[in-house]
C-alpha cells in the first residue's frame, strides 16, 4: 500500500502511523521533519508545483517498495504557512523486519529532500528569504545509488 | 508553450505563469532562459545568473541544455528545499 499526500492541514501523525501499523508489518519506522524555532524563524511558507510534486512522491515511494519490499509506505507533506513546532514531513515505512523499514525511511527523506520541487521561504519578523539549497542535502542523496 | 515560474524566480518576474511561443532558434532550456530575459526588467533580474536556476519539462526535472522538442509545459525554479 502506497500513501501520498501534499496537504495544506496539519499532520495527525497518530492516523497515519495507524494506517501504516495495520498492515501487520514486523517493523515500522517514521520520520518527522519539523519547523525550527531556534534561529528567529517566525514563519515558514512552502511552495510547491502541483502535479509534479505528488508524481515525485509518487515515484519514489514506489522505488522505496520495490527495492526494500515494502508492506506499506506513507508520504505526507504539508504546503503553505507554518509555524516552529508544526510537522512539515511525515513519512513511515513498513516491512517484515527493521532494517528494511528503518532504511526506506531514510532513502525516502533523503531523496525526497532533493526530488521533490518544494521551496520553503523564511520569515524572520518583517523580512522574508527563500531557504537555499545545501550540498549537504545532494550528498545525502547520492549516497543510495 | 506554458512557462512557470516558483520561488524567487516567480517573485521578480511578478508571475507565475506565461504562455509564450519561442522562435525556432530556442532549442534547449538554456536558449529558453536566454530569450525569457528579454521580455522584462524582472525576467532579466530573475535570469541574471542562469547556474542558480532548474528546470523541469513537462513535469520532470531536466539539465539546463536539455532539447524542449515538443514541450508543453516548461518550469524554471530554484534549486528545491523541501522536507
Amino acid at each position: 500500500m502506497i500513501n501520498v499526500s501534499v496537504q495544506p492541514a496539519p499532520i495527525d501523525v497518530g492516523a497515519e502511523l495507524a494506517g501504516v501499523e495495520a498492515k501487520g508489518a514486523g517493523g515500522i519506522a517514521s520520520f518527522i521533519g519539523s519547523v525550527r524555532g531556534d534561529d528567529g524563524v517566525t514563519e515558514l511558507m512552502l511552495e510547491h508545483y502541483p502535479g509534479m510534486t505528488e508524481a515525485a512522491l509518487i515515484g519514489l515511494a514506489e522505488e522505496a517498495f520495490v527495492r526494500w519490499g515494502l508492506l506499506a509506505v506513507t508520504v505526507v507533506h504539508r504546503i503553505g504557512a507554518m509555524v516552529p513546532g508544526d510537522r512539515i514531513v511525515f513519512i513511515a515505512t513498513a516491512a517484515a523486519h527493521r532494517k528494511e523499514a528503518l532504511e526506506a525511511c531514510a532513502y525516502l527523506i533523503d531523496r525526497l529532500k532533493t526530488d521533490a520541487p518544494f521551496w520553503k521561504r523564511e520569515r524572520r519578523g518583517e523580512n522574508a528569504d527563500w531557504v537555499e539549497a545545501k550540498a549537504s542535502d545532494d550528498a545525502a542523496a547520492s549516497r543510495w545509488s | 508553450m506554458q512557462i512557470l515560474y516558483f520561488a524567487w524566480v516567480r517573485e521578480r518576474i511578478g508571475t507565475g505563469q506565461e504562455s509564450v511561443e519561442p522562435p525556432e532558434a530556442v532549442r534547449n532550456v538554456a536558449d529558453l532562459i536566454a530569450w525569457l530575459g528579454e521580455r522584462s526588467p524582472g525576467h532579466a533580474e530573475a535570469f541574471r545568473e542562469p547556474a542558480r536556476l532548474r528546470a523541469a519539462i513537462d513535469q520532470r526535472f531536466v539539465a539546463l541544455d536539455a532539447l524542449l522538442g515538443d514541450a508543453k509545459e516548461v518550469a524554471l525554479f530554484p534549486p528545491v528545499t523541501g522536507g
